[in-house]
């Protein structure tokens, strides 16, 4: 069943349509290759809403680099493996909840500043990804939920 | 992720069009990585269809910049999207690296 749902998304209104508070719901297996479709599913939501460039790359990055941690490593890449993503936006209050349906329980470790001259000179690749999230984003929480770790990100959009 | 790259004389310049995240991060490490690359003088990227860049993209550059100093092989960014710009920005990386406006002050840097 998991496997027939995977790389889906749809629209959900709730019973009394309002139109400012709409999710919508994206499921993908756990591979690089579709950050793409993540990224193109967050612009999409975001489009009708008229916010600067800036704002919806901010938006979309962060969603990607949780996805991409997940992905990478959490699930190691196990294409048997899935997340569910889920946008809502309440008014000006954007809301995600990206939910990893693998078994690996995956906090990531307290934000740190990365010291970025430190970075160059050791020619590091990684390391910078959960502090742009935290950066671009109002509210960032890592909690687990019936044995799956979920990653809720909150921004208010002007 | 396209790279294109275009060389003359002592400077490279690469023309990088597409998305730069997770996925296609390997494309532009696998140029910047050619042994050949630290005999030119410069290396510059043009990022004008450069429409977005994750960490992923950024530690490719990062994990490439010191070698290219100790060659004395100069890393120029021009062209850059004002949304690309604002990632560079929020890491202070802006600040680390040398990003300009045009192709003509990339040659000139």
């Amino acid at each position: 069943m998991a496997h027939a749902l995977r790389n889906q998304s749809f629209n959900i209104q709730p019973s009394t349509f309002n139109p400012s508070n709409v999710k919508s719901i994206l499921r993908i297996a756990c591979s690089r290759v579709h950050l793409q479709q993540v990224r193109d599913f967050v612009r999409e939501y975001l489009s009708s809403r008229q916010l600067p460039d800036i704002t919806v790359n901010q938006v979309v990055l962060a969603v990607d680099e949780v996805v991409a941690n997940f992905i990478i490593h959490a699930n190691g890449e196990d294409e048997s493996q899935f997340l569910d993503l889920q946008l809502t936006l309440d008014g000006h209050n954007l809301n995600v909840e990206i939910t990893d349906n693998g078994d690996t329980i995956f906090l990531p470790a307290p934000h740190q500043n990365p010291d970025l001259r430190a970075y160059i000179r050791q020619g590091r690749k990684g390391g910078m990804g959960m502090t742009l999230v935290n950066r671009l984003m109002d509210r960032v929480e890592f909690f687990t939920r019936e044995n799956h770790t979920v990653c809720h990100l909150s921004k208010t959009l002007a | 992720m396209k790279v294109t790259a275009q060389p003359s004389a002592d400077t490279l310049t690469l023309q990088l069009d597409g998305e730069l995240d997770a996925s296609s991060a390997i494309v532009l490490d696998t140029e910047l990585a050619k042994p050949d690359i630290l005999n030119y003088r410069k290396v510059l990227i043009d990022c004008a269809k450069l429409s977005y860049i994750s960490s992923a993209g950024l530690g490719v550059f990062i994990s490439h910049l010191q070698r290219f100093q100790d060659a004395n092989v100069k890393l120029v960014f021009f062209n850059m999207q004002e949304k690309v710009f604002n990632v560079f920005e929020i890491l202070g990386l802006d600040a680390l690296m040398t990003i300009v406006p045009s192709v003509a002050e990339a040659e000139a840097a």
